[in-house]
């Protein structure tokens, strides 16, 4: 409940500032039309585009997802946050709020993508709904665990995106692998091996996260 | 009267290579008001976050006890108010907006009652509605204590706490100390004498310098 009520205040101060949402809605818009602009009359392969979808996820989450913890540090309010809740209020309240965004934000792009790209055909829908919701999932773990580090940090921007990229690395590889096996029209038995890949992975980054934040939040 | 004690054990703080204190030793006890004083730099704020758990110290520890119970780290901010000059609420909240919030997340009640008494305390009332972002540094410091004292707290810590105040808000400040300090351990980090003039007991940090 606790946790709630930070996400309830997080999410209160997006509708207002609109920190998060806007640096979201915009890359996604940018990303989408330079891939289009950029393919032009162009025929590409379906597994292509999926793993290009997967590509635009990966930089939007990059461009909004930080906000959660360098919003707080960059107004000066991580001290308030710390006098009102415990550590793991604090990461559970973050969770939930990256997590809200990136459903949001993976859905928005995953339907504008089908609509404006025709080789975009998924044959296997359970399965890439399945890559969907546990990749979703890795993507706002890991962006929160590593959101709380790079905040104490100078540098963030440059910082974020350097950091990510080796920790969603093996998150994206395995994703690219179940998007093509659902374009290809692979059965759900046939891809146990990659989804159990997903899942270890999220089980994994949220057991360091709850291990980890105690540290990353105290000086 | 709530049994608070809070005891530095050896505490010392180190910062790169620079020594803030070294070996700082006390035992507070609810009841009273306990002052923190030093010169600009001096380590008074550095010491009010150890005592806060916001830092952790180079050695030695800080034990809060409550009924001769050890509070634990992770529960210590239901027990604590905390006001200074560095302490940010969200601008883009009321200031009522900002203690609902707060009051949330920290699983307690919002106590209409005590938060309108408090607020007309501080002499806030009329603007308890408008955004944070219009406030002037004096009402935003009177803001923060209504957030240090809305879950009655048993450990009250306040560094420098008139600053940015008129001499009214200081009035207002003065009362809260001695009503508060009458129930619950006060602590007052400051240089100010008129604020150093509460205090029962103080602790002078120069003295825990290795060169004094």
């Amino acid at each position: 409940m606790k946790a709630l009520a930070l996400f309830k205040k997080d999410w209160q101060s997006e509708m207002r500032t609109r920190y998060a949402i806007n640096a979201l809605a915009m890359f996604i818009l940018v990303t989408i039309s330079v891939i289009m602009f950029s393919i032009g009359q162009e025929k590409i392969s379906p597994h292509l585009t999926g793993g290009l979808l997967w590509v635009v996820i990966f930089f939007s989450a990059m461009s909004g997802l930080s906000r959660a913890f360098v919003s707080e540090e960059e107004r000066g309010t991580t001290l308030t946050l710390q006098l009102i809740a415990a550590p793991t209020t604090v990461f559970n309240g973050k969770l939930i709020f990256n997590l809200v965004l990136v459903f949001i934000m993976n859905f928005a792009i995953t339907i504008l993508y089908s609509l404006l790209f025709e080789s975009f055909t998924v044959n296997n829908m359970p399965l890439f709904i399945v890559a969907f919701i546990f990749g979703s999932l890795g993507i706002a773990i890991s962006s929160t665990v590593i959101a709380a580090i790079i905040s104490k940090a100078s540098g963030k921007g440059t910082l974020y995106p350097v950091l990510s990229f080796p920790i969603l690395l093996p998150l994206i590889l395995t994703l690219l692998e179940i998007t093509k096996f659902a374009i290809d029209g692979v059965t759900i038995s046939e891809s146990v091996v990659e989804i159990a890949s997903l899942i270890s992975y999220d089980v994994i980054m949220l057991t360091a996260g709850y291990l980890l934040f105690d540290f990353i939040w105290k000086d | 009267m709530t049994n608070y004690t809070l005891k530095a054990d050896a505490v010392t703080q180190i910062f790169g290579r620079r020594l803030i204190f070294d070996n700082i030793n006390f035992e507070f006890k609810s009841g009273n008001v306990y002052g923190l004083a030093g010169h600009n730099g001096s380590g008074k704020s550095t010491l009010a976050k150890i005592i806060a758990d916001i830092i952790a110290p180079t050695r030695g520890k800080i034990i809060h006890k409550l009924n001769e119970e050890e509070i634990a780290s992770e529960k210590l901010h239901n027990h604590m108010g905390f006001v200074s000059p560095y302490l940010v609420l969200y601008d883009e909240f009321s200031a009522e907006e900002n203690l609902k919030h707060f009051a949330k997340i920290r699983g307690t009640e919002f106590d209409t009652e005590r938060v309108n008494f408090l607020f007309n305390e501080f002499d806030i009332y009329n603007r308890r509605k408008d955004l944070m972002k219009g406030y002037s540094s004096g009402m935003k410091q009177r803001i923060k204590f209504i957030f240090a004292l809305l879950h009655s707290p048993e450990l009250l810590l306040l560094d420098e706490p008139t600053s940015n105040l008129d001499n009214e808000g200081k009035d207002a400040v003065y009362k809260m100390i001695k009503n508060v300090s009458e129930k619950s351990l006060v602590i007052v980090a400051s240089n100010e004498e008129t604020d150093l003039s509460l205090c029962t007991e103080i602790l002078e940090i120069e003295k825990f310098k290795p060169n004094k």
